[in-house]
This record gives structure tokens, sequence and C-alpha cells, in this order.
């Protein structure tokens, strides 16, 4: 049920899940997303992705996988917040 | 390093029944890696919802799921956190079901402190419903029971239930979705009562009828309408205006309901034995 | 208290003695709101519950308080609730929940007159159909009726047997009369009684089908946070418990529902008598009514009538079989209630033209005196 640009591809997307929305498309600073003729996501340029797994993070549909995470956070640490305070 | 949120899905029920470009999939992904980055094991957490479009989410949760009637969920899990303390209870509830039916239970919870963490999905409509007002829905905006548009004044959640006496109050929306999770995260080591609203977008109803645009252009401009709680001290009220707060607003630590009422049962205890 | 308990009379208040056998019985959660004549109950639990590690909640309304007690049932504790009409109304919605979805617990209604605000709080019996017809849908649902302060004892603890082992709601339909007036009780021990739990699950976690039932309706039930990671909701829902819309798998639910109760109506049913075996005339009466209808009956007797008394104690699922046996060998039966007629339905539909019916209704918000139905009995 996953397809993928190459074996290697370091992002997955489940065509089943994702609804075609667009957000991984436009939210990819490196724009490694495509929309197919359908309009779900395709992984057109995975040597330029860097995991910073925003997609995924934005996906409404849970469609999308960065599957070669960056290095393990050391323990304890949060998700970036800029909270204001 | 942080499980993967696929082990919460109960994926044979995927894809959901939410909208393309509906806000409510941010806010859980944004909760399921909060309780990934706590390692909750997934017997330990109850998710409790009302009904609703963010209602519908504990049927896609493997964990103890409870998806109850129309407002009520707060005093659901009132009562499982009551009845197994140990469990980490997690309200999901939208902007009708827990500000407008639900809104007594919720500042009830908050006065009691109850141990309990309240995500409020806040998409400003009726989704449910195909896109009535709700008190959540900003004056002025149109919505289905609203054809000449909203005369009502919304809520500001997060000063109802800080008032109310909650231990942990936040908000973001999902063009913040780091920021959100981490809140999350924080509302369930928080505890006592602990509220986190996610703002997010209703393209199909609240977007088309208020001529939003697309999914990605209301992410676009809850992202331009965001303002830190710092930077909002700095604005005037006119300045504020269509704006929405984002921030921690409180985090407290007052005793819970649940350890005063251990308090209870050992004065009880005592009374009996005398 | 620790050691040997002894059997002994005491002399309890009607809510006093629901309070106390509900602990015996093994609850051990209580979410109410105050509302009279049924306030005693909460406040005694409130005092009782922690004692024993129970938990007690005065919750913010009616509708609050009966999602607790679901809530809690769910996280694996005996739980009730307590409440008048007014409170009963408010509740209905979430009765119809706990009904639908299994979750066992006890709604004690202190019936007072209605309707609305009513009379508070005088004596009424207008909840006899709320009380099986009050949420939406067809639902299962049982209730027990007290006529004495003891038999309060009695049915308190069977509504939490029944509740915990056929996964339902049950509703102890009590009338201000008994829950005021204090009566000798003999509180059994502990282990005198049958103490029963809801069906646990055999299997392991990953063979669990929360709604495969048995051949006896009920399924089994684990408690929250013990490992089986199910789901419950309010939608119609097949045996995994997750919602579906098939027309087969809905049709099977709503008739499991009804089946369930339906194959234990025996196990059930609770009702006496005196008099019946040669009677002409019967008496069938519920709650405070049937001790009017006794001691009625007893004087009818004195006077050369062939009255008998008959007490429905379970009011649903109603007592059909005993009603149309009585109505097949009697002339006439006489129901009196404190309603404009509830309870005569019923008795109509299962003496099915077999013999006279005649209703015998106050409305006034004072109790019908055994004078009043002496009359009746008295009229040929």
């Amino acid at each position: 049920m996953i397809s993928a640009g190459s074996p290697e591809a370091p992002v997955l997307v489940r065509r089943e899940w994702c609804k075609g929305c667009g957000i991984c498309i436009a939210m990819c600073p490196k724009k490694v997303l495509e929309a197919a003729p359908d309009g779900k996501a395709v992984v057109a340029r995975p040597d330029d992705c860097t995991r910073c797994e925003t997609c995924e993070i934005m996906c409404p549909d849970f469609a999308v996988r960065v599957v070669a995470k960056r290095a393990a956070a050391p323990a304890g640490r949060r998700e970036a917040v800029a909270d204001g305070r | 390093m942080a499980k993967s949120i696929d082990e919460y899905l109960r994926t044979q029920f995927m894809p959901h029944i939410w909208c393309p470009g509906c806000g409510h999939g941010i806010v859980l992904n944004a909760l399921l890696r909060a309780v990934a980055r706590l390692d909750l094991p997934k017997d330990q957490v109850c998710v409790v919802s009302g009904i609703g479009c963010a209602s519908r989410a504990p049927g896609y949760l493997d964990f103890n799921t409870l998806h109850t009637t129309h407002g009520r969920a707060i005093a659901f899990a009132t009562g499982i956190k009551l009845a197994n303390p140990d469990l980490h209870v997690i309200v999901v509830t939208g902007d009708g079901d827990g500000a407008a039916i639900g809104g007594n239970h919720l500042i009830h919870a908050a006065r009691r402190n109850m141990g309990v963490t309240t995500v409020m999905f806040n998409n400003s409509i009726y989704g449910m419903t195909n896109g009535q007002y709700s008190p959540l829905t900003p004056s002025g905006m149109f919505a289905a029971t609203a054809p000449y548009g909203n005369v009502e004044r919304n809520f500001d959640m997060c000063e109802l239930v800080r008032a109310s006496g909650a231990n942990y109050v936040a908000r973001a929306t999902v063009a913040q979705a780091r920021q959100l999770s981490t809140y999350i995260e924080r509302a369930i080591e928080n505890p006592g009562f602990a509220f986190v609203e996610a703002v997010g977008s209703c393209p199909t109803y609240f977007g088309r009828r208020n001529k939003l645009g697309s999914s990605l252009q209301m992410l676009e401009t809850l992202k331009k309408n965001s303002v830190t709680a710092a930077a909002a001290a700095k604005l005037d009220p006119a300045e504020l205006r269509g704006k929405i707060i984002i921030g921690e607003f409180y985090r407290g630590d007052a005793p819970g309901y649940i350890e005063l009422y251990d308090g209870v049962i050992e004065r009880a205890k005592e009374a009996a034995g005398k | 208290m620790a050691g040997k308990c002894d059997v002994r009379a005491r002399l309890l208040q009607g809510n006093e003695s629901c309070a106390e056998a509900a602990l015996l019985a093994g609850v051990r959660f209580f979410a109410g709101y105050p509302i009279t004549p049924s306030s005693e109950i909460a406040e005694i639990l409130s005092a009782r519950l922690p004692q024993l590690g129970g938990k007690f909640i005065q919750m913010e309304d009616e509708i609050a308080s009966m999602a607790a007690v679901i809530g809690a049932s769910l996280a694996g504790m005996k739980a009730m609730t307590a409440t008048s009409g007014p409170g009963f109304s408010l509740k209905q919605e979430n009765l119809g929940f706990a009904s639908f979805t299994e979750v066992p617990c006890v709604i004690v209604n202190v019936q007072r007159t209605g309707p609305s605000t009513g009379l508070p709080t005088s004596p009424g019996q207008g909840d006899l159909m709320q009380a099986r017809w009050g949420t939406h849908g067809d639902h299962p649902v049982v209730a027990l009726y007290p006529s004495s302060v003891a038999e309060t004892f009695d049915l308190t603890v069977k509504a939490v047997n029944i509740a915990e082992t056929l996964r339902v709601p049950v509703i102890l339909l009590m009338d201000e009369v008994v829950a005021h007036m204090r009566e000798r009780v003999i509180v059994p021990c502990a282990d005198e009684i049958e103490i029963a739990w809801r069906p646990r699950p055999t299997v392991a976690p990953s063979d669990y089908l929360p709604y495969d039932a048995g051949p006896d309706g009920v399924p089994a039930m684990a408690d929250f946070g013990t490992g089986y990671r199910w789901h419950v909701t309010g939608l119609y829902h097949d045996i995994t418990g997750f919602p579906t819309s098939a027309p087969a798998k809905v049709d099977h639910l709503v008739r499991r529902l009804e089946g369930k109760i339906a194959n234990h109506r025996r196990d059930i049913t609770f009702t006496w008598d005196e008099h019946m075996d040669d009677a002409k005339v019967a008496v069938v009466a519920c709650g405070i009514v049937a001790r009017s209808a006794r001691r009625a009956v007893r004087l009818a007797r004195g006077k050369g009538i062939a009255a008998g008394v008959f007490q429905p104690k379970t009011i649903w699922p109603f007592p059909y079989e005993q009603i149309a046996e009585i109505a097949a060998r009697v002339d006439r039966i006489i129901v009196p209630e404190m309603n404009m007629g509830q309870l005569i339905g019923e008795v109509q539909r299962a003496a099915c033209g077999k013999c006279e019916v005649i209703g015998h209704f106050r409305v006034d918000g004072e109790p019908i005196t055994p004078e009043e139905i002496l009359a009746r009995l008295e009229e040929v």
C-alpha cells in the first residue's frame, strides 16, 4: 500500500490514505513532493529531502511518512517551540 | 527515539472520515506525536470524545476509546479518571461539543482541577451537521444558521478555562503543528485539569461559506493571523481584531481533585475507625 | 468492625436502606446531583464510600452524573446514581447510551408527583413508562420497584447484580413514601448475599471481541486499563465494537439487546402475592400502593370478598405471563396507581380481555389509602 519514488526514498506516501489536499506538497521547503494527475502526492525529488518531517507533521491524513528519520533527538528534547513567553 | 505514531492508529479503518485538508487530522497527528514522545503505554491511555467531527477521532486510535454523547465527554472522563487514576485520560472535543453543549462540564472539570487533558479541536463551525455557527465562530462570519453574518460574540476558551481554575492552558493553531504537539505533551504531563485549544480549519463548511479559499490558503491565513501572547501584550484591541493569540497562558501545580480526594478517603477511614 | 458480621435488625430510612444495600452489593462509585426526595442517598454515600476506598462526586448536573457513572463502570467500578423525576428526565440520553453500549449501572429514581417540577415532593407513580421508554430508540432496560424499606434493601442488591450480570442499566423505582419512611430491616452479612460481577473475557486481548455474545446474549466486558483496548460508541456497532451501518448487523444488535433480557426473564422477575389462590377479584399494584392493597385485601377477606393482591416487584420486563394467568381465573382486576393510568395499560395487555380490568387513579399528591381500594373491592 506504500508507494514512493524509489526504494530508497526517505518519504513514503500511502496513496490509499492520501486525499490530495496538497498541503505536504506546498509546505515542503525542498519541493520533494508533487501532485499526481489525481491530485495525490508523489515523491518526485527524493534526493532533495532534508528529513525535516514537515510533510509528515502537516499531513491531515497520516498519509506521509519520513521513513529515514534524522538522528535520534537527545532524551527529553522537545519539538521546537517558540511559545512567545 | 520516539515511537512511530502508526503504532497508535487502528490502521484498518483508515483513511479517516475527515474531508481533504481538514485541520483535525493535523491536530490528531500532533496529539499522537505527544503520546509517542511521552512513550505512554497504550493500555494506560484512554481517549474520550463526544459527538461531532473531532469526536470521531477515538475510533481510529488504538487505546481504550470511548465515543460518548454530545457534549458529555468530560463528564464521562471524570468517572473514568476517578475509578482508575492510573489512566491518562484525554478528551477530544470540538468547539460545538465542548464550548456549547458541553461548556458546563468543561468549566466544572477545570474548577475541580480534575486530572483530565482536554484538547479542543476548534474549527469554528459545526462540521458534522453541515456548518451551523458555534460559540467559537467569530462575529461577522457566515454559517448555515448565520446567513446574514454571526451576531454573537465568540468565547475566548483559554481565558474561560483559565478563569475556571485549570492547571494548564495553551493555544496553538495547526499552522504551528510542532508547537501544538509540545503543548499537548505538556498538558498530558501536567497534573490537574489541562486544556489545549487547537485552532484548525474546516475548508468544507467554514471555508467555503466565508470564501476563505483552499485548505492550504486557510492554513496560511491561520499562520498570518497568529500572534504570540508576548507580542499580543503590546498590541491594542484594534490591532488584535481577527488575530489568534497563541502560547502557553498558564502552567500551575495546584493540587488536583484526585489527590485531594485521596485525602478525603484517609479522613473517612480515620473517622470510621474511631 | 473487622471480624465476624452479625445479622442484625436495623431501623432504616428507605433511602438509607438503598445506600447501605448498594455498598453491600459492591457499589464503589456514586455520582449525583442534589434533588429531593433522593438526596439522602447521595449524602449517605458521600460519607460511606470513601470509608471503603470508593469514590463519591457531586457533579455539575444530572446529565454529568449519569455520564460519570458510565465512565466509572467502564473503568471497573460498580457504579450508581440517584435522582428524582426532573433529574431522571435529564439522565435519559446517557441512560440510553449505557443501555446500548451495555455498561452496567444502577439508577435510583425516587419518584415525585410530576410532570415538570410538579409537587416537590409529594409521592407519585408517574415514571413507570419513562423508566421503560424514557430514552429514544429500542433499548433494553430493567426496572425494580420496592414497596417497603426491607424490599428496598433486597431489590437494591438485586439491581446491582442484574446490572452486572446482564450488562444493563437497572432502574430502581422508588416511591417518596418508601424513601422517607423508617422501617425494620434485617441487614444481611456480605457473605450471606449473592454478589455478582460482569462477565469477564476469558480470551487474550488480541482475540477479544467486545460485543461477541454467547448464547445468553451477554458479552464479556473488560475494564479500561486492563490490557483490552476496545472501542465504546453510541453508534451502531458490530461484535468488534466499531461502528457499522450494515443492515444485518444493525438488526442483529437491536435484537440481541432485547433478547438478552428475554433470555433471563425468569431470573429477574420478582413478584409477591397474597390470597390469590381462590381470588375472584385481584388487585395489581406496585410500590407503596401495594402496601395499601395488601391491607385492603385483608379487610375485604374479613368481609367475605374473595380478593387477592399481586405485586410486581419487577416492573420491566413486565410480568405479562403471571398477569395473564391471573386474568384467566379472576372476574376482575383492579389497578390502583398514583398516576392517570400507566400500570393498567400493561395489565390490560396481559389480560387480553380475559377479565374486566378497572383502574383507580389518584393524582393529588396523596397516597392511595386501603379504604379507597376496599371501596373498589366492594363494588360488584
